[in-house]
């Protein structure tokens, strides 16, 4: 398990904060990248930073679901109004990233954080 | 079955509305703080959760409306989903990994993958699913409670 926080990865490549800003504090325990929403139910683990390019609401149902520590939507995309207000009211930490989902898995295999966790 | 319903822990339904995509995993959502209240391992929370999540995705991709009713009794828990809407033609093919009807939208979601029902029957003990095309599908599944190693 890393020692990294959310905040830890905004900080370092400077993610946009969308949704969730109250909850950066909590531990990454490791990542999943899937726009699968089946795949991520299945395969995800609790504190868990996930990758997608989904961005509507139910990506907050699902990170709820699973206790994820946070959502990083890759290749620029922007959450949908109504995933922001969930993800406010359910205080799931959305970030976002110019860089496509390949580049912002490296990026956290570099910071310590694996798949495995 | 008279001896188990004395010993009933919970049972609630709950109405899932069909094409409400705003509001999908709200229902499992429940289930989970439920299970959580009623101090069930984490295990069998998880399996739970990802049954119940695939069961409600379900009802609203290809359902009108439908009910999921939770039962906890103290050696397992039984959840019930009767919808009525499109059912399904095959059900034997619908079990089949990857295996899906769904249309562009439902898969822009990033739903439709043909794998709700595979995760179901690998995170449940038992599982029956039975359907009447174009009219509605019933589904039930049991995890029992103190056969879980944790883990």
């Amino acid at each position: 398990m890393s020692f990294v926080t959310v905040f830890d990865i905004v900080n370092s490549f400077r993610l946009k904060i969308r949704a969730g800003e109250k909850r950066l504090n909590e531990q990454v325990t490791g990542g999943y990248a899937s726009d699968l929403l089946s795949d991520v139910i299945a395969h995800s683990r609790k504190g868990n930073v996930w990758i997608t390019i989904q961005t509507h609401p139910n990506i907050v149902a699902v990170a709820m679901m699973k206790e994820l520590s946070g959502i990083i939507l890759a290749g620029g995309r922007e959450p949908d109004a109504d995933t922001i207000q969930k993800a406010e009211e359910e205080e799931i930490p959305i970030l976002v990233s110019p860089l496509f989902t390949f580049e912002v898995v490296g990026k956290l295999y570099q910071m310590g954080i694996s798949g495995m966790g | 079955m008279a001896g188990v319903e004395n010993h009933i822990r919970f049972q609630e339904v709950f109405h899932i509305q069909g094409g409400n995509f705003t509001n999908a995993g709200s229902i499992s959502s429940r289930v989970k703080e439920i299970l959580k209240r009623a101090g069930l391992s984490d295990k069998v929370i998880r399996r739970t959760s990802i049954a119940t999540f695939e069961a409600e995705m379900n009802v609203i991709c290809y359902a009108d409306r439908g009910n999921l009713s939770l039962l906890i009794t103290p050696h397992f828990l039984k959840v019930v989903v009767d919808d009525e809407g499109s059912g399904i033609h095959d059900v034997n093919l619908a079990m089949r990994e990857g295996y899906s009807t769904a249309n562009e939208k439902i898969r822009e979601l990033g739903f439709g993958a043909g794998m709700g029902l595979s995760n179901i029957k690998k995170n449940t003990d038992e599982m029956l699913l039975t359907s009447k095309f174009r009219q509605g599908t019933h589904l039930e599944f049991v995890i029992y409670l103190d056969k879980q190693n944790e883990g």
